[in-house]
């Protein structure tokens, strides 16, 4: 055998390896949805979805989990989007070059890397301490919302950088301010940007448990919460909850709240790609 | 005699962008109801000199201006002067169309409605003057409500155009306007800045020196940041006082 | 109308300029409650001891065992997802036909958007009695099976980050190799990996910071024995999980076991935020370097 012919067998042996990478991970995305598919769908009916939780695992319901997750969703979208966005809009629109902005840079950058349990630490000292909101859903989302805010800072910036200087000139070129410029031509424009950010930030929301249990949410809670200083619990951990136990029923229920989870999970991030795509092929400068 | 009534007038101007000297001790004045040129190579400070005109350079990091520009005899520069009001006075037309992603109507009527104009008829009113200043409302006056995006690339132009006249400026800035724009479109446009300029004073930059020669009165050349000459268009084209500028308008480089 | 701006431009600034008390508000948590540790329990002890115990009643405060655990369940994580991220953004990027690419990618992304209970589930429900069938004495709880599937959990971001680093490459470079008759393979390990060296260390190094971080998928899995071993067929404890763990019992505030959390956490902290400033120092360097 030629020296080019072991290369060219050395390619073509590389280019099976690559497809069969490329495929290992989908094909375990695969298998994983098909087993949790087989195990929980059986067991979903209305009666999970409208149950307390119990000690008996066929009387046990996700109730309390999947509306403790819709108030969590809806109050860390109120504390965090206008945070977000504006922290966004300064960055991108106002700030200058100096010192202090290029630390913020860094700063959010760095605190997009920190891992979700610390800012659960952070979460408990003082929203549930020192502000005495305890293991509450007020004190989740806002731990959640500091969580998110990075996701939501950077994708904003992203979006803005994406409008056209032109627009921007012609909109102070007719007398306009720098904020009626930006409120009415570039949030505007970026408007469907911004929008992908937000919903990818609460998909990653809306999977977190880590921080909620540091805070001090119970895995328990035999109630519907009700205002956002009520005690609550998640899908996640109430999905973590049912993993811990030996008994195989309680499997069954996690699988089940697994398909429940993934499901708001995989729609609210197909509504971040649709989003995307529309906004891409709408507006061609 | 009284002494002679200039619109704009520029004194020892100077700009820098950071360390970098864009204009170099600018002296000109600028006539009333004429359309004054811009011509030199790329880089020589022409737009920069132009974006002086409207302040339009404020945003950009590190810019910074010395020296005097007098609209009416009142410096822009002032500290009284609001940035906003003076770009109701000085309107700006850009290289490439850049009609807002709105309706036609919407481009027209942005800069009042910004001014906080609500009057329905207002409204219409100005919007249907400004796009018959600029002969587009026969083409667009049925479709007001479509996308700006939609017309073609003249089209937007002269929107921008009417955008501009929608706020009632005295003074229109031109950078390079036709320099995206088909030799139909531009020949319209050419028309339109003749009759325009019975009304308004018109500074427009230009790389094409047969356009300069065809709608400017008069013509300012500039090379590195230096104002090199400037005279009557038919005075600089046909006996040009430097050799720069010989050797610009005649091609040698640029 | 100026006024207005102003005010509008303030609190613009003030939304920004909280991520600054958010990072302060951080260091400040860990290192009060942790000083607060520190005064209890000697820092030679805490990091030479090689028992965690807090919660027993002889107490050992050596982190050692939950840091082992940690990189252990990192280690796994990494030698999965290295050698199969770092194909797959070769592949794409110097195989695959771009329709596929353009299939595959926002597949693999699924992965990422996954919620980490879920591939803790997946790892004790599915991968560890598949492993035990190979492997007879694996534990049920075990850093091999967590490590496992959170490496598959992070090959997405390896992947992609690595594409993109791969794709900067410029192009006359790639064009040069083929010029002179190389393969894709010889163009790909000889050139462009090399070229793109620093992006896909700066990938990898994210994804071990991830790893560190990483929570429910270890707590679920892995275990909360803290142990100092590189045994990944035995239970372990990662830092990370002990802070659930005491998070879930009833420990009281201002204890000595609540401090033990901080202390574990200004640990977790140090070493994602020196990972993190790592990747962001070498990603600076390179950019210099290409613009």
């Amino acid at each position: 055998m030629t020296n080019s012919e072991k290369n060219r067998l050395k390619d073509k042996a590389f280019q099976v390896f690559g497809v069969f990478c490329t495929f290992i991970g989908l094909v375990v995305l695969a298998i994983f949805l098909i087993d949790i598919l087989i195990e929980g769908f059986t067991r979903i009916d209305w009666e999970f979805l409208t149950n307390l939780p119990s000690r008996r695992a066929s009387r046990a319901g996700i109730l309390t989990a999947w509306v403790g997750t819709f108030w969590i969703l809806i109050l860390t979208s109120v504390i965090a989007f206008p945070l977000g966005i504006s922290a966004g809009v300064y960055l991108e629109e106002y700030s200058k070059k100096n010192r202090l902005n290029s630390f913020l840079e860094v700063n959010i950058a760095n605190l997009a890397g920190v891992p979700s349990i610390i800012y659960g630490l952070l979460g408990l000292e003082i929203f549930a301490r020192v502000m005495g909101l305890g293991g509450s859903l007020l004190a989740g989302a806002l731990t959640l919302s500091l969580l998110v805010l990075p996701i939501i800072i950077v994708t904003t910036r992203e979006a803005i950088k994406a409008v056209p200087r032109s627009i921007r000139d012609a909109s102070y070129a007719l007398g306009a301010s720098k904020w009626q410029t930006t409120w009415n031509q570039v949030l505007p424009a970026s408007f469907g940007g911004i929008l992908t950010g937000i919903i990818l930030a609460l998909s990653r929301a809306v999977g977190e448990a880590a921080p909620l249990i540091v805070i001090g949410a119970l895995a328990y809670v035999p109630f519907v919460p009700t205002s956002p200083t009520d005690e609550f619990t998640v899908l996640p951990i109430q999905i973590f909850n049912w993993t811990s136990r030996p008994q195989a029923d309680f499997l069954v229920n996690a699988a089940a709240a697994i398909i429940i989870l993934l499901l708001i999970t995989f729609i609210l991030n197909g509504i971040a790609v649709y989003l995307r795509n529309k906004w891409q092929n709408k507006v061609k400068w | 005699m009284s002494k002679k009534f200039y619109k704009l007038e520029s004194k020892n101007l100077n700009a820098f962008y950071g360390s970098f000297h864009a204009l170099k001790n600018i002296n000109m004045a600028m006539e009333e109801k004429a359309v004054t040129a811009f011509i030199g190579p790329s880089g020589c400070g022409k737009s920069t000199f132009l974006r002086t005109l409207n302040r339009m350079n404020d945003y950009i990091d590190g810019f910074r201006v010395e020296g005097d520009i007098l609209l009416d005899g009142r410096d822009i520069y002032g500290r009284d002067v609001r940035v906003d009001e003076l770009r109701k006075e000085v309107g700006m037309v850009f290289q490439k169309p850049n009609p807002f992603p709105k309706t036609i109507f919407e481009n027209v009527v942005y800069g009042l409605r910004i001014q906080g104009i609500k009057d329905k008829r207002v409204l219409a009113e100005t919007a249907e003057n400004s796009l018959r200043q600029t002969a587009l409302w026969e083409e667009v006056k049925d479709k007001l409500d479509q996308s700006a995006l939609a017309l073609s690339g003249g089209q937007q132009q002269r929107l921008c155009i009417a955008r501009a006249l929608a706020i009632s400026p005295s003074v229109i800035l031109m950078d390079e306007p036709t320099s995206a724009l088909d030799p139909i479109s531009t020949a319209k446009i050419e028309e339109l800045i003749y009759e325009l300029k019975q009304a308004y004073t018109i500074i427009i930059v230009t790389h094409n020196m047969q356009q300069a020669g065809r709608v400017s009165d008069y013509t300012a050349f500039f090379y590195i940041g230096e104002l090199v000459e400037y005279a009557k268009t038919k005075t600089l084209f046909t006996s040009p006082k430097h050799e720069r500028t010989q050797n610009y308008i005649t091609g040698r480089f640029g | 109308m100026r006024v207005q701006e102003r005010i509008i431009e303030g609190l613009l600034r003030l939304s920004a300029v909280i991520t600054i008390f958010i990072t302060a508000a951080i260091i400040w948590v860990l290192l009060s409650e942790s000083i607060s540790f520190f005064s209890e329990v000697s820092i030679i002890d805490f990091l030479t001891d090689k028992q965690w115990t807090p919660l027993f009643a002889e107490k050992h405060f050596g982190i050692l065992p939950l840091v082992a655990g940690t990189f252990l369940t990192t280690a796994i994580a990494i030698a999965v997802a290295l050698p199969i991220g770092l194909t797959i953004a070769i592949y794409l990027n110097e195989y695959a036909p771009a329709r596929f690419k353009k299939t595959v990618k926002p597949l693999l992304e699924i992965l990422a958007t996954i919620p980490t209970v879920v591939y803790g589930f997946f790892a004790l429900t599915v991968v560890t009695p598949f492993l035990q069938t190979i492997i007879p004495n694996l534990a049920g709880f075990n850093a091999l099976s967590a490590g496992m599937v959170m490496g598959v959990m992070i090959i997405p971001m390896i992947s992609s980050l690595s594409e993109d680093a791969i794709s900067a490459v410029p192009r006359s470079l790639r064009e040069a190799a083929y010029g002179m008759g190389s393969t894709r393979l010889q163009t790909a390990f000889g050139v462009m990996v090399p070229a793109a060296s620093s992006g896909i260390v700066v990938s990898v190094i994210l994804a071990i910071s991830r790893a560190v971080g990483e929570t429910m998928l270890v707590a679920i899995a892995a275990g909360q024995q803290p142990r100092l071993t590189l045994d990944p067929t035995v239970p372990i404890e990662t830092i990370t999980t002990y802070i659930v763990q005491v998070s879930l019992g009833d420990v009281p505030h201002g204890s000595l076991e609540y401090r033990t959390i901080f202390a574990a956490g200004i640990t977790l902290f140090v070493f994602t935020f020196a990972l993190n400033n790592l990747s962001f120092w070498i990603k600076k360097k390179y950019q210099e370097k290409y613009d």
